[in-house]
Order: structure tokens, then sequence, then C-alpha cells
């Protein structure tokens, strides 16, 4: 099962909820891995009230591990684009193109990953949807995507608490403040008092 | 703390103001300029904020709000716009009929219930009839920005077009009249539709014209977000009804052309308030018993808020039974 139920924490912590179809001119979906799955439900969920859903949509999707598991469902769906890319990265000029030809009337739905949600949910904010009025849902691993707060480098799918900075090397406590213009959870580090003093590395949510 | 409204006070701060000018603008709207008596700059606001502007009519105290219109960058004057209500509870008819240049008027500090959301990318404002006076000062904030906007605006016909001449001829291209009597009408599916992303949508009419705008909107796949409005109610008048209150220990009696807010006021109790028109929550009073039926008309209380009596807005709101005890 690919979805999990984040216990309630502080208010800068993302809460997602579950993609439901909604009317709109153009429909923007973008998934990463297990997300599909979220793509797949909404698409049943479109498939008795709205058949026009998938014609009006441009799915991105980004397999990471879950390789080709999901592509040929997706690609059943005869969405009216359909994209599958390597990476968010990858994918990104894809996007801003996608937002810069766009007009009022774009339903948007981001599914999978927290990474892949908060990236996109930045590009989307600075094109000129704010977070609240995007739907996404989280599916998929709890891997966050980390920024040290002291050298700033970005940590991707962090998935132990602590970890040790890609960058710099400091052993850093995963925090549950979060920025969404960097869509990145902080990380501090855990042995500033004490060097050395590190506590054994947790799974998250474990 | 700022000089901004304090939740305990009833009402925002006041400032006395002199009437400066009074212009005729049509047969049924008059434009209202005030200045400060000492000269001194008012303080500022933002587009779509209003004010309450108290009048002394007959020893009955009128509160009426009003959206100000003049130039968010213009301290020295604050206007309004008032349409003649001839069939109203009479704040409209008493500025219209008595305020004369020179006269002293108490005003509040702006409150913006209806601001202009500055991240969007581009501004479209909807407006019908009179709903057109927060538009002159989000117009005028804009023009300073240079942000992008258009104004689609709806009157009966030309005679009726408050500020439509000078809108046309100052920002031509961007300013579009619709006149009912020629049967012209804002084409809201047409107009939603191609808007760059990040446009947002406001509108400012008849109670009627803002379902319309928000329901299309979302039809349109509009977020909520994006579509802003605003309609300050009048209280309705409506059968006379006893109210204990219980913490200034009394019992009043509402009568039939004052609203429950007016009649505690009348009563000497201080009672919260700002919008006075059923869209701020300033005023919200739990309800600690009632025998009978409520008659909420607020845009401020959840549905089911509203189903479950424990809540009223005096500002608009009336009751109608056997008793009511409120927490005031």
């Amino acid at each position: 099962m690919s979805k999990f139920q984040f216990p309630q924490s502080i208010a800068s912590r993302p809460v997602y909820g579950t993609l439901a179809p909604r009317p709109g001119k153009a429909h923007l979906m973008m998934a990463d891995a297990e997300g599909a799955e979220a793509l797949l439900d909404l698409a049943a969920q479109a498939g008795a009230r709205d058949s026009g859903l998938m014609a009006k949509a441009h799915i991105l999707y980004l397999p990471r591990q879950t390789g080709e598991a999901f592509v040929d469902r997706l690609r059943a769906l005869n969405p009216a684009q359909f994209y599958v890319g390597p990476s968010f990265d990858a994918a990104l000029p894809r996007l801003r193109r996608v937002l810069s030809d766009a007009h009022m009337g774009l339903q948007v739905y981001l599914a999978g990953t927290e990474g892949l949600i908060g990236r996109a949910a930045a590009e989307l904010a600075a094109a000129g949807i704010p977070v609240g009025s995007v739907q996404t849902e989280h599916r998929g691993s709890v891997a966050r995507r980390m920024q040290c707060v002291h050298c700033k480098g970005i940590t991707e799918d962090v998935i132990t608490d602590p970890f040790v900075c890609a960058h710099c090397g400091l052993n850093l406590f995963v925090r549950d403040h979060y920025s969404r213009r960097l869509a990145a959870f902080q990380g501090v580090c855990i042995d500033a008092e004490d060097p050395g003093n590190v506590p054994e590395p947790v799974e998250l949510y474990r | 703390m700022s000089a901004a409204p304090q939740k305990a006070k009833a009402g925002a701060e006041k400032i006395d103001v002199v009437v400066s000018a009074v212009v005729p603008i049509n047969e049924l709207v008059t434009r209202f300029e005030f200045q400060r008596p000492d000269g001194a700059p008012f303080p500022p606001f933002s587009a779509g904020a209003h004010t309450v502007v108290e009048m002394k009519d007959k020893g009955r105290t009128r509160l009426n709000p009003y959206s100000l219109m003049s130039d968010p960058a213009d301290a020295g004057t604050y206007a309004i716009s008032v349409r003649r209500d001839d069939q109203g509870r009479g704040g409209s008819l008493y500025l219209h009929r008595h305020v004369k240049p020179g006269d002293r008027l108490t005003i509040t500090y702006p409150v913006n219930l209806f601001p202009v959301d500055l991240r969007g990318r581009k501004h479209v404002f909807l407006a019908g009839g009179i709903g057109i006076t927060p538009f002159l000062a989000m117009i005028a904030q804009l023009e300073t920005l240079g942000a992008r906007w258009e104004l689609h605006y709806s009157v009966r016909n030309e005679a009726l077009g408050t500020y439509a001449d000078q809108l046309t001829a100052r920002h031509p291209g961007k300013v579009h009249v619709y006149y009912d009597d020629r049967k012209q009408a804002i084409p809201l599916g047409d107009l939603l539709d191609g808007q760059p992303l990040g446009t947002h949508v406001y509108v400012c009419g008849p109670k009627g014209m803002i379902d319309w705008v928000h329901r299309t909107a979302a039809d349109h796949g509009w977020p909520d977000a994006h579509v802003h409005s605003e309609e300050f109610l009048a209280p309705q008048p409506g059968k006379p009804f006893e109210v204990r209150l219980c913490k200034s220990d009394m019992t009043i009696l509402v009568g039939e052309n004052e609203s429950l807010l007016e009649a505690m006021e009348r009563c000497g109790v201080e009672a919260p308030f700002l919008c006075r028109g059923g869209a701020c929550g300033q005023c919200e009073t739990d309800v600690v018993e009632h025998d009978g039926t409520f008659i909420h008309r607020d845009h401020w209380l959840e549905e089911d808020q509203q189903a479950s009596g424990t809540k009223i807005m005096p500002c608009v709101s009336r009751f109608v039974g056997k008793a009511l005890v409120l927490d005031r």
C-alpha cells in the first residue's frame, strides 16, 4: 500500500489530501513513482461522471525506482499529452513551458513523494497559482528533501534521522520545519555542542 | 501594536472630519469628501477598505459602512460615494438631504475586508452599479504600481453610470461598460476563459451578481482563492423581539427598524463591531439560551454554525420566538 498517514505536527509541515476531479479547462497532472496510483484512482473517480478529464489532461510522470510498473497503465488512460522523464530536473523545462502557456481554468494535481509535490508546488506558486489552489496527494516513500541550514546544500531522499549532509558532512537532525520556497525541510546539526555524540540513525516514521 | 482596531473595542478608532465637498454625480449618487479639521493627513489605507460613517439623526445614531473610493496615495482627503436608497433605513437619505460642506462628522479608521491580492499577475474587476466604489481606489492603487487590470462595469443606463465617463476617458481599452437598457451584459464566461495564469477576479455588486461570479468561476476551473467579493448587507427590519444580555445584566427590546447591534448600543452596551454588514465577524456573539428561531443573514458564520443556534451576528441577524439570552 502506497498511502501513509503522517502524524500531526507543527503548522509549517505540509499536509496532503486526496485527489478529486474538479471542473477545469485543462488538467495538469504531475506524479512520481507510486504517485501514479493516485492518478489512476483519480481517473477512475472521474470515469463515471467526467469522461472528458483525461482528454484535457497533460501527465508528467517520473517513474524513478518503480521503472515500468505504472507507465503502461498511465498511458492507457489516454491523456492528451503524456511525458515520462528520469527526474524532476529533467521535467522542469517542460513544466515551466506548460505553465508559461497556461491560462486560468487550469487544474493542477500533484501526487507522489514530498520532494516532487513541494518542488512542483513552488514552481506553480512562482507562476501565480498559490499553494492552497493545488490538489496534492502523498504516495510512496516518506523520504524527504532536506536543506542543511549550515551550508544550504540540498540532500534529496533522506530516509533516516539523523543523516549526514551530502554537501558539508555535518550530522543533521531532521526537522518538520518546512520551506515552501525551497520545497525542503530543515536539517540542523545535531552534535554541535558535543561533536561526535550522534544518536544511531533511525528510519523516518519507524 | 499598531493603531489597527483592537478586539475588545466597539468598532475601529474614530476620526473627526469636516465635509470638504458634496458633489452630486447623478440622480442617485453623491460623492462626499472629508478632510481633518486641522488639515492633518489621514491614516493611510489600502484600496478596498471601508469606513463607518457616524450620523446623528434626531437623537438616533446611524452607523453605515461605505467603501473609500479616493486614491489611497492621497492622504489629505477621504471620499465616499453614496447611492440614495429611498426604500432603505435612512442612512443614505440622511447623507443626501442633510450633510453639507463644512459639517462635522465622525468616521472610523479604514478597515479592509476586500483587499487587492498583490500576488496576482492581473486583476479583473467586475462592478454592478454602486459596487464601482472600491474599484475606483483599487484602480488608482494599481495604476501607481503599474499592475495589469481591467474593469467590466454593469450599469442600468447611461444617466446612472456612476463615474463611467471619467473611467472610460482616463483608461480607454481597460474599462468596459455594459448598459442594461441596451440589453448588454458582462460576458462572464468568455472573460474568465483565457485569462493568464495568476489572474484574480473581484466582484462588488448585488448579491445575485456575486453568486453568479462565484458559481461561474468555479465551473470554469478557477480556484476560490482567486475570486474575491464584497457585499455589505443592510440590516432588514423585522418583528420586535426581546433579548436578555446576561453579562450586562439587562433585558432590551429590539425595535422593528433597528438591528440587534443598534439596540444594544442604544442601551449603552459596548458591543464589538467593524463592518456592520455581516462580513467581518467582529460582532459574533454566543447564544446562552434560546426558544425560537434565528433569522441568520450574515456571510460570516458557517451553515452548521448558523444551524446550531449557538452564535448570532447582531449587526444583521434577528430572532423570532419566546426567549433569547446572549453572552454579552
